[in-house]
């Protein structure tokens, strides 16, 4: 793909464009449209279009298989400790209202945190998949 | 207290990830025993509370009822999850050995995570008292055993997950269609809620389509006869331990969600104005009869006990289908009966395979006398899937028999006693080419299997006698689940 110019240049420009969408998705998720599970997509594909033009190798090499194993662990990991986090401060399971020190604080946060741990699962159950299929073939 | 029910879900739940994250090697399968174990013991913990406190109602996130979703705990719910816990409990100790003969060594963890999320799916169903979040987890434990079902050793194991997969999708989704005709009549999805306003609307051509999709899907899940066909394949090429777990934990946790949609879900007696209870039991008399003939026939021995599972089931749906105290009082307690016999002879099973590598009819000539205590595990989960009295199988048959002849169905009593005598037939197969037919060469240095194998096997076999001898515990619990779930004495 040495070649390819345009490509390279308008992905150079775009990726970070994705990055920040998807980060704004990703926290805006609480109060409008959004969420970890948009979020989470939109990221992946910052990463997938960077594999497409660049190779799949220089992609491996940004984000490699096992820390993507590890942050889609981390990403459950996050959301289920929220509910215990609840438990423990004498609520129900994933009962937000008492993390903060008032029941919409609290909210806010827990439905914060499990977005956040959503869309780290997301992005990187996306990019596994990518690599599981683009990476056929090769040894 | 309440905490139980819900830390039951999401122990596994958090664990699973983390275990994924874990090196292979054995820290993944200690992680797992260790969850699998405060499971079984906070099931343990939640019967009692039951049986002694009442029902267990707990609000996820703290919205009430019906609007948030209810763990809603009785004796039904709560004696099928300490059956799940309990059996992955026992499972995993054998797990160690057998786990690192058959799976790769790179996929250990990831096998471990599977299972563990297969073990929330299952308690999940059993715990939650909303419907929609029963189709979640039904996905969650379905998933995970595609996947675990996939990983079995021969390449056949890929297409039996497949063929599980289009199978159980199909389930699944009939299921969710019918939870969906239902809100759209009642708009709620809470089982103790649809149960007050169903009745209202029980006319409505809906509802009983919603109905007919329900319990079609969940006879798929359950491998009631015609819809089995995916059971024989995934137990046959499933790794061991996932066959001993499945075939003790999944079907039963599908009876246990048809019981509470029958009689729960839709009360007073709805089911009986349906076609659905006549449809059970020749359904039932069908798959006794025609698993039990094929059971005879099969070479493979994992496929012979699966075939036995779908006869097995055949007697769950007979209970059902009478659909009286009597009836339901037998399946429940079927239910835990065959998990113990299920388990004993797939865990004997599975340490054949571990020292010879094959279960094959022709493979195993003689190895009864090189492997006696496994041979002998299997003798006492043979005679307990027969029904000979002294052992669990007699005690569920039993109470089946008494509940056809409440009914005066004189047909279910004799094919319950032929389907015992077509058990006799494919277990004297299995003893006889274990132990009378001249031994092979090969079989001749073969040593008794490991003592981390023989141990949950001994454990399974030895509650096979124990839980028909002393039945006080198990059918108190099962009588008392059939009372909660509202089977009228007929």
């Amino acid at each position: 793909m040495k070649h390819n110019l345009i490509l390279r240049v308008a992905s150079k420009f775009l990726i970070p464009l994705i990055i920040l969408f998807g980060l704004y998705v990703q926290f805006h998720g609480d109060y409008g449209p959004g969420g970890g599970f948009q979020a989470g997509v939109i990221f992946s594909s910052a990463i997938i279009l960077y594999a497409l033009v660049f190779g799949l190798d220089v992609a491996e090499k940004i984000i490699p298989a096992n820390v993507l194993r590890t942050l889609a662990g981390l990403g459950v990991v996050i959301y289920a400790s929220v509910g215990v986090a609840a438990l423990f401060l004498g609520g129900n399971y994933l009962e937000y209202g008492v993390l903060g020190s008032t029941q919409v604080a609290g909210q806010h946060l827990g439905i914060l945190l499990v977005e956040l741990g959503v869309g780290i699962t997301v992005a990187s159950v996306m990019l596994i998949i990518f690599f599981a299929f683009a990476g056929r073939g090769r040894s | 207290m309440d905490h139980i029910s819900l830390l039951l879900v999401v122990i596994p739940l958090i664990a699973a990830p983390i275990v994924a994250i874990l090196p292979n090697g054995r820290i993944p399968w200690a992680l797992t025993l260790l969850v699998t174990a405060v499971c079984a013991a906070l099931a343990g913990v939640q019967l009692w509370s039951i049986v002694h406190e009442g029902v267990i109602s707990y609000e996820l996130g703290g919205w009430a009822p019906p609007w948030g979703i209810e763990y809603r705990i009785d004796a039904v719910n709560a004696f099928v999850a300490l059956i799940v816990a309990g059996i992955a409990a026992i499972t995993l100790p054998y797990a160690l050995l057998s786990v690192e003969k058959e799976i790769p060594k790179h996929q250990i963890s990831l096998f471990y995570c599977a299972f563990l999320l297969c073990l929330c799916g299952l308690l999940g169903i059993t715990q939650t008292g909303d419907i929609f979040n029963v189709f979640v987890f039904l996905e969650v434990s379905s998933l995970s055993s595609y996947a675990l079902i996939s990983l079995g050793k021969k390449r056949q194991a890929l297409t039996s997950a497949y063929q599980y997969l289009i199978m159980g999708t199909i389930g699944a989704t009939f299921f969710l269609i019918g939870v969906g005709l239902l809100y759209s009549q009642t708009g709620t999805l809470n089982m103790a809620d649809l149960a007050e306003r169903l009745p209202a609307v029980f006319e409505h051509k809906t509802v009983h389509t919603g109905f007919a999709f329900i319990v079609i899907g969940i006879a798929l899940k359950l491998a009631l006869f015609p819809l089995h066909l995916w059971l024989p394949n995934a137990y046959t090429y499933a790794p061991t331990v996932i066959t001993i777990f499945l075939a003790a934990t999944a079907t039963k946790v599908a009876v246990y969600l048809m019981l509470r949609v029958l009689f729960t879900v839709f009360p007073n007696g709805f089911a009986l104005g349906t076609p659905a209870d006549e449809l059970f039991i020749i359904l039932g008399i069908a798959g006794i009869l025609i698993a039990s003939v094929y059971a005879i026939y099969q070479m493979d021995i994992k496929r012979l006990l699966a075939y036995s599972s779908v006869a097995q089931v055949g007697y769950m749906a007979l209970g059902i289908g009478f659909a009286s105290a009597m009836g339901v009082t037998a399946t429940i307690l079927h239910l835990f009966n065959h998990a113990l016999m299920k388990g004993a002879l797939f865990m004997a099973v599975g340490a054949i395979i571990y020292r010879i590598g094959a279960c094959r009819m022709e493979n195993i000539h003689g190895l009864g006398r090189q492997m006696p205590w496994t041979f002998a595990a299997i003798i006492i989960g043979g005679l307990s899937l027969i029904g000979v009295p002294g052992t669990a199988g007699f005690i569920s048959k039993w109470y089946l028999i008494l509940a056809a002849l409440e009914q005066e169905n004189w047909i279910a009593v004799a094919v319950i006693l032929i389907g015992s005598l077509l058990a006799v037939v494919y277990v004297g197969k299995i003893i006889e080419a274990l132990y009378f037919k001249p031994a092979l060469e090969t079989n001749l240095t073969v040593k008794e299997a490991p003592l981390l194998l023989l141990l949950p096997t001994w454990v399974l076999a030895l509650a096979n006698i124990y839980f028909g001898l002393n039945t006080e515990l198990t059918v108190g619990i099962a009588e008392s689940a059939a009372k909660m779930l509202g089977a009228v004495a007929k």
